[in-house]
């Protein structure tokens, strides 16, 4: 019986102990999916793989991608014109640090899951929007594209047959407005990243106007293996309702901070406990923003949920992006929600008038309660207007949605510490000389 | 001087191949805006005015347009920027490890705030969002050089590999 992988994601960079290059990744038996599906079989069939293994997006959203996929006009109801593939990679959401590895150890794994979606699609142009300041991973996607065109993997004629694809890395001007997908799109047109207004969605209408799939990095890295490996075997990989596997990340003051791939479904503790051992000595843990910056605050009493999209949401939060944020008893919620807030309120892209001038707002406010300056009713204000900025439909995009999930639940569970504040007129943290 | 010699003049005939062979991937010359911007602040580092100028000539836009784009951008300067650019990170897996001291030895070390270049025209210090390396956190880059594991103490040394 052949064994296969539990780590398709990761395991050719476990191998290799480095960077998999063109020999190293064919060795493992890389592009053989690609070829096998683009020479030999059809985008509905490919789709359909898809789909039935339950592949949903990396990037936060979780939306299927196989359904996704299902939304782009097939045939003469396309119209004349190209059709694009784009690879979010504008990987930006504070906390995450999952795509840049990816890009930078195993760079044709996404360049062969990128030639199988746009096969699958039946787009013939397809970019990378990357973030501009990941100088690594440009040199090696760089690099691995040269590698993959020389060899016909990429262009005209792929693997030989008639499907032919151009395949571009465009570095973005950086905003992190932009990891949105209608606003990438709109920076990927080279111009200002602002969000459009939905539908038409982007499998109908997006780059140029043409139809268009925005997919995360790691969403496409897993698109080989489910063609390799069968569809069976990736629903098998999760341990709960999801398939697959998950790249998981720890940063904050635990002892082994880092990114593991595992079973999606792994519970928070284990990761936490057994892969980032456990917090530094002297530091307790109190808060978790699951999978980055824009997630709902989790506390120590979520600690046995499974990270899988169901059970996080059922908590109040979201997976997001699978890499936490872990706030510990030496951090002020107060302090730390001015700098989520800063963060939010400097990458509005100042559209919309709950965002632009309502984000500023809160955080001078925030600024006033941990200096000292905070009134009775200020926590009041807070929550209204936090539930007024954050209300889907009174803003264009989700920017400002995302911004109050961790303000909204800091204030909810952190109460005594906002309280504490107004009470005693500063910030007891900072007393205790944090 | 004619409108060709004009742009010649003000963008470099690398800068306006450059910029050309991008354009080859898209459907219309304003779609590269963003990256011609960055071809000719590779060079140069920073977008002047006379580069503004010639870039929308180039593209066939109006410079406002050009200008509109290039203050949505964080990585696109309006302004002269010194021989390094040091980006430091503040976003919050840096700020729970501790980015508010490094940044203050930054800027004691350099005698500047962050946002100014030093007066010798070595650094320009920029606050930068989430550098997507938080489990070695906190992190700076300088120039394309990412720097992991920062600490108050190490500033001095790392800063001294700069001229």
């Amino acid at each position: 019986m052949v064994t296969l992988s539990t780590k398709p994601l990761t395991e050719r960079v476990e191998a290799v102990g480095g960077v998999v290059d063109m020999a190293a990744y064919e060795n493992a038996g890389g592009y053989e999916a690609a070829r096998q599906a683009i020479t030999k079989s059809e985008p509905e069939a490919v789709q359909g793989l898809v789909k039935d293994a339950d592949l949903r997006g990396r990037g936060g959203a979780g939306f299927p991608t196989g359904v996704k996929w299902g939304f782009v006009p097939k045939g003469d109801a396309a119209g004349p014109g190209h059709k694009y593939l784009v690879c979010n990679a504008d990987e930006m959401e504070p906390g995450t640090f999952k795509d840049r590895y990816l890009m930078e150890m195993d760079p044709h794994l996404l360049i062969e899951g990128m030639l199988i979606a746009a096969f699958a699609i039946g787009a013939d142009k397809a970019y990378i929007f990357l973030r501009g300041e990941y100088h690594e991973s440009f040199k090696q996607l760089y690099s691995a594209l040269a590698d993959a065109s020389e060899k016909g993997y990429v262009g005209q004629n792929v693997f030989g047959s008639d499907f032919s694809v151009d395949l571009v890395i465009h570095r973005s001007g950086g905003r992190y407005i932009c990891g949105e997908e209608t606003a990438l799109l709109n920076a990927l047109e080279g111009k200002r990243g602002q969000p459009r207004t939905k539908p038409p969605f982007p499998p109908a209408s997006g780059a140029w106007g043409r139809p268009t799939i925005v997919n995360n990095v790691e969403t496409l890295c897993n698109v080989p293996g489910i063609l390799k490996n069968g569809v069976d075997w990736f629903r098998d990989l999760g341990i709960g309702n999801d398939s697959g596997t998950k790249l998981y990340g720890v940063s904050g003051r635990v002892k082994r901070p880092g990114l593991w791939e595992l079973p999606i479904g792994t519970t928070i503790r284990e990761i936490i406990e057994e892969h980032a051992g456990g917090m530094q000595d002297g530091y307790k843990l109190r808060g978790i923003l699951p999978g980055g910056a824009s997630t709902d605050f989790l506390t120590i009493e979520h600690l046995d949920l499974p990270m899988d999209y169901g059970s996080i949401q059922a908590a109040g939060s979201r997976m997001g992006t699978g890499t936490m944020i872990l706030m510990d008893d030496s951090i002020c919620p107060v302090a730390i929600s001015i700098n989520l807030q800063h963060f939010f309120a400097q990458e509005s892209c100042g559209f919309c008038t709950p965002c632009r001038e309502g984000l500023p707002w809160l955080e001078q406010l925030l600024i006033d309660i941990e200096e000292g300056r905070g009134q009775p009713g200020d926590l009041e204000l807070l929550d209204g207007n936090a539930a007024f900025i954050g209300a889907p439909g009174n803003t264009f995009c989700l920017h400002a949605t995302g911004a109050m999930e961790p303000l909204l639940s800091a204030l909810r569970c952190f109460r005594e510490d906002f309280e504490a504040h107004i009470e005693s007129g500063g910030c007891p943290y900072r007393e205790r000389g944090h | 001087m004619s409108e060709v010699s004009q742009l010649i003049e003000a963008l470099s005939v690398e800068e306006v191949d450059a910029i050309e062979a991008e354009i080859t991937h898209l459907p219309n010359r304003e779609s590269a805006a963003i990256e011609a911007m960055r071809i000719v602040q590779e060079k140069r580092g920073w977008i002047s005015d006379e580069s503004l100028r010639a870039i929308a000539r180039l593209l066939g836009m109006s410079t406002e347009a050009l200008d509109s784009i290039a203050t949505f951008y964080n990585l696109i300067f309006r302004k002269p920027v010194g021989r390094h650019v040091l980006m430091l990170c503040d976003s919050v897996s840096c700020y729970v490890m501790g980015c508010d001291k490094v940044r203050t030895a930054v800027c004691d070390q350099l005698g500047v705030e962050m946002g100014e270049t030093t007066p010798d025209g070595r650094f320009t210090l920029l606050p930068i969002v989430c550098l997507g390396a938080c489990d070695r956190a906190p992190v700076m880059t300088i120039d394309e050089e990412l720097i992991t594991h920062l600490s108050a103490d190490s500033i001095p040394d790392i800063l001294s590999g700069f001229d």
